[in-house]
């Protein structure tokens, strides 16, 4: 067909291939339908590796417990052996390498995130012996009585 | 003249014939529309899940902790991946309810956010029963934020978690508006989509995520809802165990222990 | 740093901490704009498909005004985006189990049928211009630039014949045709976009993209009314000025009784849509009622508590039956209609508001709310762009486009091409 009246199609058909040529060189080669289908499948996979890739900072007590075998050995004995070290210590990352040094969390907040008596029943919370941080030495750091990796009265220093 | 313009055509034609095809059939292949719909049976046998024992849980808020520094998620930003909802049914039969800054400073007043920085204290007398639930993505089945995603940046992985690439996100907040449970968030540096991914570096290691590590008293668990001799698997198939919201058809992923009706 | 929303969301009561007005005064601009540029299509289409002859001199005006805005609708999406410059991935990998991913497709498609809608309305005048141009001698630059915008957008077509206009003509036609489905479903699908959100218990209802399709097509209009009357005067007080200048075909009595026809005609139609649009925010908001299902407690609480002004006083109350009244007074005329249409506007405009949010005004717990304080004075980037002076940017950018606009495709006083 010569009429003009295509004209404008033309035009339309040309930016279709145009955006489609862009395509080819914008989008990465390995975004497509991956296992999950279409509708939830439809990503970049390369995206997964760089997700797995993601550094690991918290490494457990597993972690701690060959060089620090006393402090670990003996909070085992405790109450306090269900919390874990980096809890209070921060995140371990490739300690002692980097960093060298972590830093111990000794706030009364960190304390009170259990032992504020919260009497619900239902709930754990109910079982854990609290203080009232307005009347129990305020302003004093618990550790400054209280040796966290020996709770018991017996450990007051 | 004449063929410089003859030879720019072919080229440009050339390039075009030949990106054309393979393009066009990138964005919809049939094939690939129709093949793996449900290849969660037949396919890897990995699906990630989540347990949550509401019972356990005395809201540390330690697990908040652990997440936003594991996952870089600025810490005096007021957006979590994961936090943890406190629940007190008082005798009069109201809910109070809140989680002020996701719990990432744990509960230490008896005092009930309001929001506005008004708070409403309850008498230990009051109460008939409280609890604390943590909340995190709930990795769908069918996640209808990733249904709505227009540019394909968030989808979701065989082996059951919904992941953001950080690289192709548009931040439209599409995704945000479609989860029923508000796990999404924009990230406070990266500016794109941010959502809880089970810790997908440390899961796809062996290791627990920074949540369930860090919680000292077992409320939270993580494991591989298709090994039958996994823990979590286990409890879902072996007692009774419950979903937030199921009524939107999203078949989420993290199961509850000792939820109540007034949980949302 | 900083966490998008919180700049302007206030909470109250329990909401979950990720919860924010995450979708601001740019995604309530974005179905507005829409929705003129659908309403004004529509308008258009009514002429030349349907041949109502007394929307002759509206319909060339609103297909061009059409066209200014089409840009503009865009221009809100991308300003909204945490990302600006990715937005073109919405064509290169468009993910269509989205509602938004369809917006490509659709608005490009819209896009090109308005575009050569108007090339072949006014091919006569850009073939005439364009040849008169490049027979010019001694151009100066700026003639030349003109030469050649002019000589690009014949398309290399330069036959103007009675046989070449006629299919022009008929092509019009078609197109028309074709576009108004395509303009309600670029609007209807804007509606598509919130209804089908099916965390959000304000939105999701199968009506949202009717209601939007009808709410479009009257504030279109009513744009088009609003714009059509600005022109007249101006051209009225140009005619009255120079009345013997060569620029005006008419005198000012001339003008003055076209434009009020005009008007009268086009009234009688938005007022048709606004009956239509009025009826089906009811009848959502009373099954909503009726139903009663777990959400409408929230519900009940924003629509007839918190939001009560906004929706009740401002949307219906003075942005529907305010203007209803003003249409309905027998002797209308043009200060009268001014008013009513600029109401009318507001109308939609706070609509729209209610929507979204209204929709974003409670929390997924159905147990705490959320108030939206729009940031005024723009001190970062953010705040500018999802601000006052954001949405006033997308607001005044289609009267910008179609000052442009009108000096390649001149709305009045050139010759009829078909």
């Amino acid at each position: 067909m010569k009429s003009h009246v295509w004209r404008p199609a033309f035009v339309v058909l040309a930016l279709i291939v145009l955006i489609l040529i862009v395509r080819a060189f914008y989008v990465s080669k390995d975004f497509g339908i991956w296992e999950r289908g279409y509708m939830y499948g439809f990503h970049r996979k390369s995206n997964e590796d760089e997700w797995k890739a993601f550094t690991v900072k918290y490494k457990s007590a597993e972690y701690c417990k060959d060089c620090h075998s006393d402090k670990y050995s003996s909070i085992m004995q405790t109450p306090h052996a269900v919390i874990q070290c980096e809890n209070c210590h921060g995140p371990a990352l490739d300690h002692p390498s980097d960093p060298p040094k972590l830093t111990v969390d000794k706030r009364r907040e960190l304390c009170l995130r259990c032992h504020y008596p919260l009497p619900y029943p239902t709930s754990g919370r109910a079982n854990i012996r609290g203080i009232d941080p307005e009347k129990h030495n305020p302003g004093i750091e618990c550790v400054m009585c209280h040796n966290p990796h020996k709770p018991s009265l017996e450990g007051m220093k | 003249m004449i063929t410089r313009r003859k030879f720019l055509k072919n080229t440009i034609a050339g390039i075009a014939g030949l990106a054309l095809p393979a393009a066009g059939a990138e964005i919809v292949s049939p094939r690939k529309l129709f093949a793996a719909r449900n290849d969660t049976i037949s396919g890897p046998n990995v699906r990630w899940a989540f347990l949550v024992d509401t019972y356990k849980c005395v809201g540390c808020g330690l697990c908040v902790k652990a997440c936003k520094l594991e996952n870089e998620v600025p810490y005096d930003a007021n957006v979590t991946r994961t936090w943890v909802e406190r629940y007190v049914l008082t005798k009069d039969g109201r809910i109070h309810a809140d989680s002020p800054k996701g719990a990432r400073d744990g509960f230490t007043t008896s005092k009930i956010d309001l929001g506005e920085g008004r708070f409403h204290d309850i008498k230990k007398e009051d109460i008939d029963k409280a609890f604390f639930v943590p909340k995190l993505c709930n990795q769908c089945e069918n996640p209808p934020c990733v249904q709505v995603c227009p540019v394909g940046a968030t989808y979701q992985t065989a082996d059951g978690v919904v992941l953001v690439d950080r690289k192709w996100c548009i931040g439209c907040g599409y995704c945000i508006m479609a989860c029923p449970y508000g796990v999404r968030f924009f990230h406070p540096v990266y500016h794109v989509a941010e959502k809880c991914t089970f810790c997908y570096h440390r899961i796809t290691k062996g290791l627990k995520t920074a949540c369930v590590q860090a919680c000292p008293f077992g409320a939270r668990m993580v494991g591989n809802i298709k090994d039958p001799n996994d823990p979590v698997s286990r409890i879902i198939r072996t007692e009774r165990v419950s979903v937030l919201k199921d009524e939107y058809g999203t078949r989420p992923q993290v199961y509850y222990l000792g939820i109540s009706r007034e949980v949302i | 740093m900083y966490v998008h929303g919180e700049a302007w969301t206030i909470k109250e009561l329990f909401v979950l901490p990720n919860e924010y007005i995450y979708w601001s005064i740019q995604i309530v601009m974005y179905p507005f704009m829409t929705g003129l540029v659908a309403g004004a299509f529509v308008l258009s289409s009514l002429y030349h498909v349907f041949g109502i002859k007394q929307l002759k001199e509206m319909a060339r005006f609103a297909l061009v005004f059409s066209f200014a805005l089409l840009p503009v609708a865009m221009l809100p999406l991308q300003m909204h985006l945490q990302q600006p410059q990715r937005g073109i991935e919405v064509f290169m990998t468009p993910h269509f189990t989205s509602a938004i991913a369809a917006f490509g497709i659709v608005f490009s498609t819209y896009g090109a049928i308005v575009a050569s809608e108007i090339w072949f309305v006014y091919r006569k005048h850009l073939v005439r211009t364009a040849l008169a141009l490049r027979n010019r001698a001694n151009k100066r630059i700026s003639e030349k630039i003109q030469s050649l915008i002019f000589n690009a957008l014949t398309l290399g077509v330069y036959d103007i014949s009675e046989r070449a206009l006629h299919q022009d003509e008929k092509a019009v036609k078609v197109l028309a045709g074709i576009g108004i489905p395509v303009a309600c479903f670029l609007h209807g699908y804007a509606g598509f976009i919130f209804g089908s959100v099916k965390a959000n218990a304000l939105w999701m209802t199968p009506l949202m993209p009717v209601i939007f399709i009808m709410s479009a097509i009257v504030s279109g209009i009513a744009l088009c009314m609003l714009t059509y009357i600005v022109v007249m005067e101006i051209r009225k007080f140009l005619a009255a000025r120079k009345n013997a200048a060569r620029l005006t075909h008419q005198t000012k009595e001339e003008i003055k009784g076209i434009e009020i026809n005009v008007i009268k005609m086009t009234a009688k139609y938005l007022l048709f849509f606004l009956i239509f649009a009025i009826s089906l925010e009811l009848l959502d908001l009373i099954f909503r009622g009726y139903t009663a299902v777990k959400t409408w407690d929230i519900l009940r609480s924003v629509i007839y508590g918190k939001d009560f002004t906004d929706i009740f006083i401002l949307q219906y109350g003075v942005g529907n039956l305010l203007p209803f009244i003003l249409f309905l007074l027998p002797g209308l005329t043009v200060r009268r209609t001014l008013i009513g249409v600029i109401l009318v506007l507001f109308g939609v405009f706070m609509m729209r508001w209610n929507v979204v949010i209204g929709g974003q005004s409670f929390s997924l717990t159905f147990a705490g709310f959320m108030h939206y304080h729009l940031p005024i004075i723009p001190d970062s980037i953010e705040t500018f762009k999802e601000g006052l002076f954001g949405a006033l940017l997308v607001f005044a950018t289609p009267f910008v486009l179609f000052w442009i606009l009108n000096k390649v495709f001149p709305v009045f006083g050139i010759e009829e091409s078909h």
